[in-house]
This record gives C-alpha cells, sequence and structure tokens, in this order.
C-alpha cells in the first residue's frame, strides 16, 4: 500500500511490521514522532510490544539491552543528545552481541542549542561496534529498519539506521508500505542462540580477564567483517522480496567520471539533480553515496573511485581538529590504492544549513578549478 | 516541478494543509514532497509550509526559495512578513480574506484570488470561533483558481488525513471550492 508519510512514521510502520517484542524510549525533547506512533499502536493493540517508557536515554539503551539478553525483538530511537547520553550503553549492546535496532534522527548537538540536521551525532558512536546505516529517502528510511532487523540478528551485533532531521524525519513523501505477509516472509521471528531464561541458567557478560578479553574483541572485528557481506545479501534478498535495494555504496553516474561528490544521507539527493545538470553540460561527474558507514565498504568505495581524478565529499559533520569523518574514511580506505585520487573535504550544512543545488554547484566548481585540496577541510558557505 | 509555499500561523493548520494537498496529488498519481518550516513553531506565530509536486520521483531535498505559487491563511502576514519574496512571475496568491482580491497591493506580477475561509470554518464549526482552523477550506479556493488538483482528490485527502470532523471539512472545501473571487 502507497501512502504519503514523512520519515518518522514510516519508521513507525517498519517497527510494527518487524513485529518488534519491545519498544524502550526516552519520549521528550530530543524524542521524535517515531516513538510516539509506536505507543500509539501499542495502545490500540495493532503491535503487540510492550512500550516501557524510561527515564533517560541510558535506561532506553539499558531496557532494550535486557530485553534483548531475554530474547526479545528491541527497538528504541532517539536523536542527538539522546544518543550521545546512549554511549556507554551502545558499547554495551555491542559487547553484549545483542541485535538490537535503533534509530537516529541525526541532530547537531548543542551549545548553540540547535535542532536541525547534521551527522556528527551518530558519527560520534564510529567505535562503539553499532553497524550504521544512513538513509536517502523515507522509503529507504522503512526499508532499512526491515533489513536492519534482519542484518543485525545474523550478525549478533546492534544497527542504527539514521536518517536527516526535518529533511526526512518531518517530510512527507509516498512511501511503499509492504504487507504484514510479505514482511513476515522475509523476516521470520527472532530466534536467539541463547537467552536470559532461569529455566536454562547460563552466566552473561562476565568479568573477562587479558587472556581473553582480546579474542572477545577480535570476534565483534569479525562480525563486523562479516556484516559487510550479510548485509549485500540481505540487501539483495530484500529486493527479491519487494523489488526495491540499495546497495552497501551506491554509484550515480560514476562510470566514465573524472570527477565524483560523495555523500550519505537526504543531500545526496539534491546531489544527483546537480550531477544530472552537470552531465547535460558535458561534464564528466559522478556521485558515490555511502549507505553502510560501519562496517566501512573500503573495497567497493576504492573500486569505484579508482579511476576518477578528484572527489569532492560533502560532510556535514566535523571532527573537531581533523575534518570531516566521511572524509578521512574515505582517505584511509583509498591510501592502498597505487593511483589515487585528489580528496577535497567540503564541511557543509552544519546546524541544517541548507545543502541547495547552488552548493553543490559551488563545490564542484571549485573541484573544477582546483588540481589539489588545501590542508585541511574546506568550511563550506561560511560567513567571513 | 511545482512548488508551493503555505503561510499561515501556528494553530492555523498551515502543516496539514500542505500534507493534504500533497497526499490529493499523490492520490491524482504524481509525484510529491510536503515539509513544514524546519524549526520549532509556536501559537500564533508565524509558520510556513511546502509543497512540491511533479511527474517523476523528487530527488531535491532542500528548502523552498522561489515558489510557483503561495496560500496565505492569515491576510495580515501581508503586513507582518514579506510574503511574495521569491515567488515566480505569473504565480497565484491565495488569500483568506473576506475583502476582494483588488484590495490587496499586491505586485501586478501576480494573480490574486480570495475566499472567505475563517466565516466558512466558522459555519462549519471548524475550531474555536476567535481562531478558525481554515485550512481545509482555503485548499479548495487554491484547488479551483490553479487546477493543479482535483476536487474529488481533495475529497478523498482531508478524509484521509484530517483526524476529527472529516465532513465539515469537506463542506468547508466544497464551499471554497464555489466561493473563491479572483
Amino acid at each position: 500500500m502507497r501512502k504519503v508519510l514523512m520519515g518518522n512514521h514510516a519508521v513507525s510502520y517498519a517497527v510494527r511490521l518487524a513485529r518488534a517484542d519491545v519498544v524502550a524510549a526516552y519520549p521528550i525533547t530530543p524524542q521524535t514522532q517515531i516513538v510516539e506512533m509506536l505507543s500509539e499502536f501499542c495502545a490500540e493493540g495493532s503491535l503487540d510490544a510492550s512500550f516501557i517508557k524510561v527515564e533517560s536515554e541510558h535506561s532506553a539503551m539499558a531496557a532494550c539491552i535486557g530485553a534483548a539478553s531475554a530474547g526479545a525483538r528491541a527497538f528504541t530511537a532517539t536523536s542527538s543528545h539522546g544518543l550521545l547520553l546512549m554511549h556507554e550503553m551502545l558499547h554495551w549492546a555491542a559487547g553484549a552481541r545483542l541485535p538490537i535496532v535503533l534509530v537516529n534522527v541525526n541532530r547537531a548537538v548543542g551549545p548553540g542549542w540547535n535542532v536541525w540536521t547534521e551527522q556528527t551525532d551518530s558519527l560520534a558512536q564510529r567505535d562503539t561496534g553499532l553497524i550504521q546505516i544512513y538513509c536517502e529517502s523515507n522509503q529507504e528510511a522503512l526499508d532499512s529498519v526491515l533489513q536492519a532487523f534482519r542484518l543485525a540478528e545474523t550478525v549478533r551485533l546492534p544497527v542504527m539506521v539514521v536518517l536527516d532531521a526535518f529533511i526526512l524525519s518531518h517530510t512527507e513523501e509516498p512511501v511503499d508500505v509492504p504487507s504484514q505477509e510479505e514482511v513476515d516472509a522475509f523476516l521470520a521471528r527472532y530466534e536467539p542462540a541463547w537467552r536470559l531464561d532461569p529455566a536454562d541458567p547460563r552466566a552473561f557478560n562476565m568479568l573477562v580477564p587479558p587472556e581473553h578479553y582480546m579474542e572477545l574483541r577480535l570476534l565483534i572485528q569479525k562480525a563486523m567483517d562479516d556484516a559487510l557481506h550479510v548485509a549485500a545479501e540481505v540487501d539483495a534478498e530484500y529486493g527479491r522480496h519487494f523489488g526495491r535495494s540499495y546497495g552497501l555504496v551506491e554509484a550515480y553516474r560514476l562510470d566514465d567520471a573524472e570527477l565524483a561528490l560523495v555523500t550519505a544521507g537526504a543531500s545526496s539527493g539534491t546531489a544527483r539533480v546537480v550531477i544530472d545538470e552537470l552531465r547535460e553540460q558535458g561534464v564528466p561527474a559522478g556521485l558515490l553515496r555511502l549507505r553502510l558507514f560501519r562496517p566501512f565498504p573500503a573495497e567497493p568505495v576504492s573500486h569505484l573511485l579508482a579511476g576518477v581524478r578528484k572527489v569532492g565529499v560533502i560532510d556535514r559533520n566535523i571532527s573537531f581538529g581533523q575534518g570531516g569523518i566521511f572524509a578521512a574514511e574515505l582517505k584511509a580506505a583509498l591510501y592502498h590504492q597505487p593511483q589515487r585520487p585528489q580528496v577535497f573535504d567540503f564541511v557543509a550544512g552544519l546546524g541544517g544549513r541548507d545543502i541547495t543545488p547552488a552548493t553543490v554547484r559551488g563545490i564542484v566548481g571549485y573541484l573544477l578549478e582546483h588540481d589539489a585540496p588545501p590542508t585541511g577541510p574546506l568550511w563550506w558557505e561560511v560567513k567571513a | 516541478m511545482i512548488e508551493i509555499r503555505i503561510h499561515g500561523r501556528g494553530g492555523q493548520g498551515a502543516v496539514i494543509a500542505s500534507k493534504v494537498l500533497a497526499t490529493a496529488v499523490f492520490l491524482e498519481g504524481r509525484y510529491v514532497q510536503s515539509f513544514p518550516s524546519f524549526g520549532v513553531e509556536r501559537r500564533g506565530a508565524p509558520v510556513t509550509a511546502y509543497t512540491r509536486i511533479d511527474d517523476r520521483p523528487i530527488r531535491l531535498r532542500c528548502q523552498i526559495y522561489e515558489p510557483d505559487h503561495l496560500i496565505i491563511l492569515d491576510p495580515t502576514l501581508i503586513q507582518a512578513v514579506d510574503v511574495t519574496v521569491g515567488l515566480k512571475p505569473g504565480g497565484w496568491i491565495v488569500i483568506n480574506s473576506s475583502r476582494p482580491a483588488q484590495a490587496f497591493a499586491l505586485s501586478e506580477l501576480f494573480r490574486v484570488a480570495t475566499v472567505d475561509a475563517s466565516a466558512i470554518a466558522v459555519r462549519h464549526r471548524l475550531g474555536p470561533v476567535t481562531a478558525p482552523i481554515v485550512n481545509t477550506a482555503i485548499l479548495g479556493a487554491f484547488a479551483r483558481v490553479t487546477g493543479l488538483v482535483g476536487i474529488e482528490a481533495l475529497r478523498e485527502a482531508v478524509r484521509d488525513v484530517v483526524p476529527v470532523k472529516k465532513e465539515a471539512n469537506v463542506a468547508a472545501l466544497e464551499e471554497a471550492y464555489n466561493e473563491v473571487r479572483s
């Protein structure tokens, strides 16, 4: 059934279709309508889940950890400061190998106080052990949440699906909502290999001394390595079921490109519009959209950018003292290539500053005029 | 692509209007995107909401700066904010007002239509008499003058999107459709 839905509600529909057993959430700012609608689904009985209202996002993730430990399919959603408060528990969820699905609506961090979109909140969770998926549309948000449960439960790692504040979260557009029968055929009931069960007592999350700790960490790294091909398989199978798949990264008009933009999230759509314009003008430009950030798809990224001369990364985030986070990851992935493109790092659109076609045209103009990037990131469209 | 900007005050239903309009156009088989002004809203303060319409999927994901048409839910906004900023020449401005279109000293570059959506909303008991909810009524007027969407799709969209008093809202929509003056 196709409906006009905002990104937040596309996520709510996906969580209901996934038959989540537990939704734990802090209900106040910076929460979104994702869990508001889920609480209504629980109240009306259309979702048979325990909705646990908690006093903080830290507790929301703690409740999901408890629920997932007992074998439940658990979900939470948050944004900006809420995600940052959750940080300690994210490490725990990954370390305990629990397939929790979290949706984060990208919002800038204060002060100055700001509710608009920026990716720094989710990218700051880079080293927690969460798989991260960035969406370009509300349809992709719905589809990615369904894929996320399957992926999480296969590799036993939590997954964070990320969507831009307002630009997706509050924007209404047509979304194909699959039927429950179709989703049930794609996503079976969660059957954990082990669970917290008084009838079958086991020890969980014990003290692990130095002679064992590294091996457990290595298992997480291996699960992340597996997640690269499992994510691709889940996405392909999703395509067979629903006719939509996205890839780990997406190449757009990149085949013979000499110049490439790299984006993640909703600004990718605006970049596509500009790429089409440039192609009409005969400029050999293309786009690489990063969908998966962790594990980082280094191999497809370096393969797809191997023949490109210049790459402009549009980073709607900042690691102070370094630069754009996607650009740094990209440079690391390209390091072993014998022929590396020049990578330009454009920090743009922080705190919801609009990324318009003019913004993207300006970035392309800079790329056309410069052979090599300056040291450090280019802060784009900032007032003097 | 056609872009529409809706000006209202918090509580008048500008955001719902943008969604009803988008849903109606979607029901007619076209692609749509609608969104509120990105930010924090307060009752009574100026708000804007936006709708994009196209014959193919909409990939553009930024705010609207040069709309094709405007909908003004509160005529006092015309003095308070520069409502026509960025409006393309030839664009329609559909205003909620009991006054005729000629009463508004707007540039001759634009086409102006008025409808007394407040009185219509009050007649159909939509919102309090002091702050009627005029969003559904004005869409009837907008559909009539622009021809961008049919009344039947709008009726269906109102029934789908508006949470309460669905039939009263449909009646207001139809009344404004018939009463609009340009």
